[in-house]
């Protein structure tokens, strides 16, 4: 049986796919130097969620892998959803701590 | 004859299975973090000051910087440019002996200030602050430890490489480093601006 094998991905896609992640590193930093209140965390996790999604697509190889990966990946986040929202339910309904 | 069992995409999946566990295991660090940050949002503001933007800065270049090395060294052996990937795989190790130099130092300053967990300095701070850092030495601690065992793995796929057990029609040794590496990468994209960046 052979096995299949990844095309390789060119050292420009990489390099591009850096400065982008460096980019955007440089935009949290810039955004952390205002306050505009809570929105910050929120702007913060989205940037860095945008940045997880091109580690995991472009350096981790995952657009070049089948279905399978992707929709284990999707598990691994619905599941994560699951516990953290369910979590807050609890918390942000409690009168007080114990 | 002997029969070569080999299944790559099959051990690939296996490392991304478990990346996932890795995801749980820190995300539960996480929780434990969003959690705090809602019973004392003005104590983490606080806490999060006395933390050095800069070097968490420096320390995200550095990792970004050997996630993209650790990329291109699979691209590299893929094209068979062993002497390119050799490199390319000892550039990633020198970066995450960066990262942690500049850990060392971090932590060294911080602990000068008499902030580790359970000091006197940090009692008298209160409860908010004092669970800010204690997960901030936790969170990154369990981090730093995966940067370590991450370089250690990929030194010895290095090895490999070099000794041509590793090659461009059998590599999925590296790739699974790599992987590795890039969860590194990962948690310290998010461990970065919570903990260093609310104001």
């Amino acid at each position: 049986m052979t096995e299949e094998k990844h095309e390789p991905v060119s050292y420009r896609t990489f390099i591009i796919t850096w400065i982008v992640l460096l980019v955007l590193t440089g935009v949290t930093v810039g955004v952390a130097q205002f306050d505009f209140g809570a929105i910050n965390v929120w702007i913060a996790l989205t940037v860095a969620s945008s940045k997880a999604a091109l580690v995991l697509f472009v350096f981790m190889h995952l657009r070049q892998e089948s279905v399978l990966f992707k929709v284990g990946l999707l598990v691994m986040l619905v599941t994560l959803i699951i516990f953290i929202g369910l979590t807050f339910t609890d918390i942000l309904y409690r009168e007080v701590l114990p | 004859m002997s029969f070569d069992h080999r299944d790559d995409t099959g051990a690939r999946f296996g490392m991304w299975l478990f990346l996932y566990t890795e995801v749980i295991l820190f995300s539960g660090l996480f929780l434990l973090y969003a959690i705090a940050l809602v019973n004392f949002p003005q104590d983490y503001i606080t806490a999060s000051n006395k933390l050095n933007v800069w070097f968490g800065a420096a320390n995200t270049v550095v990792l970004l910087t050997s996630s993209l090395t650790i990329a291109l060294a699979i691209t590299a052996i893929q094209r068979n440019q062993i002497r390119l990937c050799l490199n390319l795989c000892w550039a990633t190790i020198a970066l995450a002996v960066v990262f942690l130099i500049n850990k060392y130092f971090e932590w060294s300053h911080e602990i000068s200030l008499g902030i580790y967990p359970a000091s006197p300095t940090l009692l008298e701070m209160g409860p908010g602050i004092t669970s800010f850092f204690n997960l901030y030495y936790f969170t990154a601690g369990l981090h730093g430890l995966h940067v370590l065992i991450g370089a250690v793995l990929i030194a010895v796929v290095a090895v490999m490489v070099a000794k041509g057990k590793v090659t461009s029609e059998r590599y999925v040794l590296l790739e699974n480093s790599a992987l590795y590496w890039h969860l590194v990468d990962l948690v310290w994209i998010f461990l970065f601006p919570l903990y260093y960046l609310i104001i």
